[in-house]
């Protein structure tokens, strides 16, 4: 265990390093000059020249991406061209949103995602497990931005039950979270169902069965402890498709997070912002990942990575 | 006369086409009794169709605005209404079908090409598997739409660099899929023997590599070109893909955005169609799969 976890340890030193260059060049291919979008076009040689030389980009690009880490790894991941703020300020201000948007998504797409996983596998091959499992597709191949104008159209607009849009607390947080939850049910309904029926197939569970065992006792005593094992990894791998989907979400519901933090750093060149942005996102998916293996480890005895 | 490499002989010759033909019939039997790959396919044909004769159907030119008739809802005249410009929806909406569906179609070539490529060399030269795999790593710690929206910020804003943007975004899943097939077909005897006589890397990968690791690649083609038509239409929408008046849906429901209040039916009808389209591939991708996983009988 404790050579695998060195092994893995090392390769997500590797990967972590790699994604760094990769967000630090690829910013830097961008075409334009931040320095001319910070100044405005009737800036002068002279003002563009000095700006450059303050913010450090008349330096060899090498030079520069070697800067960059040496403080991000301080923790500095630069100021903002716009705001004025450090990045890091500006990521820590806006996490709460995107954390509490990514944790209640996550609850109700499990919830929803187990309960339609189960009655999907008990009632296999009826009409009950091909309505579920439609809805669980629909879900998926549903655009998120397309749900959530519904949903605005439908509670806000004609039933004026939620704000339309912007942060004003848990209430607020209600329709990006079910638009964001939705295609997240969807996935872990179909691997809660596969899983399911994996279980109920096994010999114990007919043991169970033959020895009387009631439906409930069954199903939450017997199977679901063991079909959730891959669910929890299905879980921990839509942290990325969350830090995705919030992108899209938070800039149709005006959510001041970190994903639409992404779009108006992206609209307004503000190189800083945007390469901390993806270094840190990136960064998070990467430990998901990685805690993600780990539990698999707790969650299922079985399983011993060599 | 054709020939399996190394055996000669008229009898190889008749096994091998009635397995060949055994197994294609088993496939379209069970793909015929799929009623969800079914159901996927006519929507997908349904589509195709529709915007295929978009000219010949289209009730309205695309950009033809009549301003008598702005922000209509759903009637006789237009049946999915009008747009602030009095433009005809459902005519934008065959135009845009065509624009979506391609944008899928180039996205899922580029990124399946490049992705199968990779793959193959990822799996079948063990030497350049671990450095390939890393890169593919590192790609895949972005999420594809992030992905995809940090490209198009490099590329520029507009339709062909949000679909390179996207086919970008999808290799990595291409050249894990492959790479994973090829690993274990090069470990077969009959891969083992080909080396064994001496037949050349390409010809082996050509020949035998390839034919057996098509159905994953088909299957994943089928399921990514739904989600590049999402990505695609997601990136529209965000502004950075087409740009209006460009009629892709993720555009329309994009500009459908503004008159929410007054004019649900602009955002509704064309988010409507990507999510059917995207249902159809996904249900056809299922459908495809099972169909084609020998495991199932």
């Amino acid at each position: 265990m404790s050579s695998y976890l060195l092994k893995r340890l090392l390769t997500m030193g590797v990967t972590l390093i790699g994604v760094s260059l990769l967000v630090f060049f690829m910013i830097h291919l961008v075409p334009g000059n931040p320095v001319t979008y910070i100044l405005g076009d009737f800036a002068t040689e002279e003002s563009i020249k000095e700006l450059e030389s303050r913010l450090g980009l008349d330096r060899p690009i090498f030079t520069q991406y070697a800067a960059y880490m040496l403080n991000a790894v301080q923790g500095d991941l630069g100021t903002s061209y716009i705001t004025g703020y450090t990045v890091v300020e500006e990521i820590l201000n806006r996490i709460p949103i995107t954390a509490q948007l990514a944790l209640y998504s996550v609850a109700f797409g499990s919830i929803i995602g187990i309960m339609m996983g189960i009655i999907a596998a008990v009632k296999q091959n009826t009409i009950f497990d091909q309505m579920a499992m439609l809805v669980a597709l629909v879900g998926i191949s549903a655009p998120g931005f397309w749900i959530a104008l519904f949903l605005i159209l439908l509670f806000s607009y004609q039933l004026g039950i939620f704000p339309i849009s912007g942060y004003s607390g848990f209430y607020s947080l209600i329709l990006p979270s079910i638009t964001l939850g939705l295609g997240t049910a969807g996935t872990i309904a179909r691997m809660t169902r596969s899983s399911m029926l994996d279980v109920i197939k096994q010999d114990y569970i007919r043991t169970a069965q033959a020895k009387g065992a009631s439906l409930y006792r069954l199903i939450f005593h017997h199977s679901l402890q063991n079909a959730l094992i891959p669910v929890v990894t299905v879980i921990g791998m839509q942290f990325g498709y969350l830090m995705a989907g919030a992108v899209v979400t938070e800039t149709v519901f005006a959510l001041p997070g970190l994903g639409s933090l992404v779009v108006s750093a992206i609209s307004t060149r503000d190189i800083p912002t945007v390469q901390g942005l993806l270094l840190f996102m990136a960064s998070m998916i990467i430990l998901a990942n990685f805690v993600v293996d780990l539990l698999y480890t707790k969650l299922d005895p079985r399983i011993r990575f060599d | 006369m054709k020939q399996l490499d190394g055996v000669n002989g008229p009898v190889v010759y008749v096994e091998v086409e009635t397995k060949t033909y055994s197994k294609y019939r088993s496939f379209w039997k069970k793909l015929k009794k799929n009623k969800g790959a079914l159901v996927g396919a006519g929507i997908l044909l349904f589509f195709i169709t529709m915007s295929t004769l978009a000219p010949v159907i289209g009730p309205y030119p695309v950009n033809e605005m009549m301003f008598e008739d702005s922000l209509q809802g759903p009637s006789a005249k237009h049946w999915l209404g009008t747009d602030e410009f009095g433009r005809d929806l459902y005519t934008r909406m065959l135009y845009g079908g065509r624009v979506s569906l391609l944008m899928g179609l180039v996205a899922v070539s580029i990124s399946g090409t490049i992705g199968v490529i990779l793959g193959v060399i990822a799996g079948y030269y063990r030497r350049l598997d671990m450095y390939i795999m890393q890169f593919m790593d590192i790609l895949m710690a972005f999420p594809s739409l992030l992905m995809a929206i940090a490209i198009v910020s490099i590329l520029g804003v507009g339709l062909t660099n949000a679909m390179i943007a996207v086919a970008i975004s999808v290799i990595p899943s291409f050249v894990r899929v492959v790479r994973g097939s090829v690993l274990s077909v090069r470990e077969t005897e009959y891969v083992e023997a080909s080396r064994a006589l001496g037949v050349k890397d390409g010809k082996i990968i050509i020949k035998h590599i390839l034919p057996n690791v098509a159905s994953p690649i088909i299957v994943l083609a089928t399921i990514q070109f739904g989600s590049s038509i999402l990505s695609a239409a997601a990136l529209s929408f965000l502004g950075l893909g087409a740009q209006p008046p460009n009629p892709e849906w993720g555009a329309l429901v994009y500009v459908g955005k503004s008159f929410l209040s007054q004019a649900w039916w602009m955002m509704l009808f064309p988010g409507l169609a990507i999510m059917l389209v995207v249902l159809g591939f996904n249900l056809l991708g299922d459908g495809l799969r099972d169909a084609l996983d020998p495991r199932l009988k």
